[in-house]
């Protein structure tokens, strides 16, 4: 929270608007912010309404759901079907699309699968259902792995085996490295998730400067720390200086998280992951080390999973690679609307297409 | 299970099944309880089902919230409620000291509001049948003189009031159901409120809208308003109370207060002229304390509710979709 009067908040708000229309001038800029809080963020507050109209800001794939592939929701699904196994879940997983099924039609369908507020949970579960193999569905970027790897410490701590991780945890500096690489997207600029980076720091996005000399800026959450960064963002363009700095020094240190990071290593390792709409990525994902591997679902539970399928039409992928603005889907707010999901993107809270669906793009009519 | 979280998906149920297979002109007046007449009495009806989980928590249980959520309903009619009924299904093996709390506590609540329970039921069920214990209850009251309060009258040139702090309900019941810690401490805000709107009405029998935002929150019940009196409704982001902690249990859990159940708030509408005596009265009274004028209503856009953010943007305001919180009443 800022210590700060509405007043103030609202004169700030308008300094950071001009100093930011000041600098753009006529040029057209283009900003990226990758995590889906800060696109909700950005829609709460209204904050398109205060930039010029030059300055355009597009979604990057930093919305764990929404990069979730499709594969692993299948998986997901087919272990959910089997008698003994109860699935433990956030609850934002439960209506994203499969191949042919989401969890909440399971679930309806009589599956055994619970939406928990923390990993902890599924282990409270699984003391309580002995004879049942719980299987927690760890999604989520740097922020919630760390948690996810220290669940698997508590459980062979108080040796629990009968609890099982099904992995899909994603790493951020990567999927930037790939759009960077794909060069389909152009960026003038990042906006850099501010909780993804209180635990890994700052030097994970030092490639961005070194190979690819694109402005960014770590940026949190509240309206004024997202004008703000955008305001550094615009400083650098106008400069012809990128330079990665830090808008949120009051909760990012420099180093990160190091113990969370550090139980995140002892039980993950990092792996080939497939994101949705932009593909498999190296390194781009983590899986349970091999003295982990009796927490692994896939290595200790037989499943067979449908061959995947995508849905015709929707084009979430490029959604999340930044490349449209969602009103240029033609599912959107048509066959695909948050009570009807069709693409993953609109599924989450954080997700691109639900976020300009909720608060009101090209619906508002005031 | 998100057709009954009171969002858009139980509109859609109550439209297309419920609707068809009932309608009648007193159930189209679409409001918290039916308004008709008896030998020449204008009578007001409610009734509710109540399922809680879990059945205690902090600042109420699923008794209190059966007996203040019917009584607010009826009172939301611009009533005074009277008598409730009460129905209870057991699950076998519900033990007697619970159900002694919670019949106590019903007692408590009827006895603060000033209403009988005058007729029940007591069915026991297998194991199983159900999860623990739900209750219904229906209230019927008299609705005063001079008043006519209705979800199509709001109307350019009124103020909307909200009775005071948001989302306490729904956070009390979240965190007892998983154990959560919050920053600080949040409790249910459970109360009955005809005490307060017998008050306001006898001062300002003007008032167009009375509403408690109970499931789906403040945002959905505005949209609902603004639907049925095709008017838009413009919230000042500042103004709406929102208690610092239940701000911070939000900001961990990822909800939006304006979205989550209250059981002890009421929003009025009211042309500008008496709004400053809605005011006074609110403030001065227990259940009103937080009250403040949290936007206006407008010609346009029909239909639609919009919020100007503290930093002076303006964006839709929606309604609920699918289920932030299941059984929270």
């Amino acid at each position: 929270m800022l210590d700060m009067t509405n007043e103030q908040v609202k004169k700030a708000a308008e300094f950071f608007a001009g100093e930011i229309g000041n600098l753009a001038g006529s040029r057209k800029i283009r900003l990226m912010e990758v995590c889906g809080t800060h696109t909700v963020a950005i829609f709460k507050a209204g904050i398109r309404q205060l930039l010029p109209a030059s300055v355009e800001l597009v979604s990057g794939p930093g919305c764990p759901v929404c990069v979730t592939a499709n594969e692993y929701l299948d998986t997901a699904i087919a272990y959910s079907r089997q008698p003994e196994v109860i699935i433990t879940t956030f609850g934002d997983m439960l209506k994203v699309p499969g191949s042919s099924s989401n969890l909440a039609t399971e679930k309806a369908a009589g599956a055994d699968i619970r939406i928990v507020y923390s990993p902890m949970e599924s282990l409270d579960i699984a003391r309580d259902n002995p004879s049942k193999k719980i299987i927690f569905l760890a999604v989520g970027f740097e922020t919630t792995a760390p948690i996810a790897a220290a669940v698997v410490l508590m459980a062979e701590q108080a040796k629990i085996n009968n609890f099982y991780v099904l992995s899909a945890h994603k790493l951020v500096p990567p999927a930037l490295k790939a759009l960077l690489m794909a060069k389909e997207t152009h960026v003038d600029g990042f906006l850099l998730p501010g909780h993804v980076s209180a635990m890994i720091g700052m030097e994970p996005y030092q490639f961005l400067m070194d190979e690819f000399q694109t402005p960014a800026v770590v940026a949190g959450f509240e309206p004024l720390d997202i004008l703000q960064g955008i305001y550094m963002l615009l400083q650098q363009i106008h400069a012809g200086v990128p330079i990665l700095e830090n808008q949120y020094g009051r909760i990012v240190p420099q180093k990160g998280n190091v113990r969370a990071c550090e139980i995140l290593a002892q039980v993950y390792e990092r792996t080939d992951a497939t994101w949705r709409g932009i593909g498999s990525l190296p390194s781009s994902g983590l899986k349970l080390r091999k003295e982990y591997v009796a927490f692994d679902a896939k290595e200790n539970i037989p499943v067979v999973v449908e061959p995947t399928k995508e849905h015709a039409g929707c084009r979430c992928g490029e959604v999340l690679r930044g490349n449209i603005l969602p009103t240029l889907c033609p599912l959107f707010g048509k066959n695909c609307r948050p009570e009807h999901p069709v693409g993953s993107c609109m599924v989450s809270v954080e997700g691109t297409c639900a976020a300009w669906y909720k608060y009101g793009a090209g619906r508002w009519q005031g | 299970m998100a057709h009954g979280s009171g969002g858009k998906l139980s509109h859609d149920l109550v439209k297309n099944i419920m609707w068809p297979a009932f309608a009648n002109d007193i159930l189209g007046q679409m409001h918290d309880g039916a308004q008709f007449m008896i030998h020449g009495t204008k009578l007001a009806f409610s009734t509710d089902s109540y399922v809680v989980k879990p059945l205690f928590f902090a600042g109420g249980d699923i008794g209190k919230l059966a007996v203040c959520g019917t009584v607010n309903d009826v009172a939301m009619n611009g009533a005074v409620p009277l008598y409730l009924s009460a129905g209870f299904i057991l699950e076998e093996g519900f033990p007697i000291d619970d159900l002694q709390k919670i019949v106590t506590s019903m007692h408590k609540a009827a006895e603060e509001a000033g209403v009988y329970i005058v007729t029940g039921d007591t069915k026991v069920v297998e194991k199983g049948g159900v999860d623990g214990l739900y209750i219904n209850t229906a209230g019927i009251g008299y609705r005063l003189e001079g008043v006519h309060i209705s979800g199509q009258n709001a109307k350019p040139g009124q103020d909307v009031i909200l009775s005071g702090y948001l989302g306490e309900h729904a956070l009390a019941v979240m965190g007892e159901r998983h154990g959560l810690t919050f920053p600080q401490s949040v409790a249910s805000d459970c109360a009955p409120l005809n005490g307060l709107v017998a008050e306001l009405l006898a001062a300002v029998p003007q008032i167009a809208v009375l509403r408690d935002p109970t499931r789906g929150g403040l945002a959905t019940t505005l949209n609902e308003i603004a639907v049925q009196s095709q008017v838009g409704i413009m919230l000042e982001e500042v103004q709406i109370p929102i208690s610092p902690a239940v701000q911070a249990a939000c900001d961990i859990l990822g909800f939006d207060p304006l979205y989550l159940a209250n059981e002890g708030k009421m929003i009025v509408f009211v042309d500008k002229k008496y709004t400053e005596q809605v005011m006074k009265i609110m403030s001065s009274h227990v259940y009103g304390r937080g009250a403040r004028v949290i936007g206006q209503v407008m010609e346009k856009p029909a239909g639609q509710v919009g919020l100007r953010t503290t930093i002076g943007g303006v964006r839709l305001l929606d309604m609920l979709m699918g289920d932030q919180l299941p059984r929270i009443c």
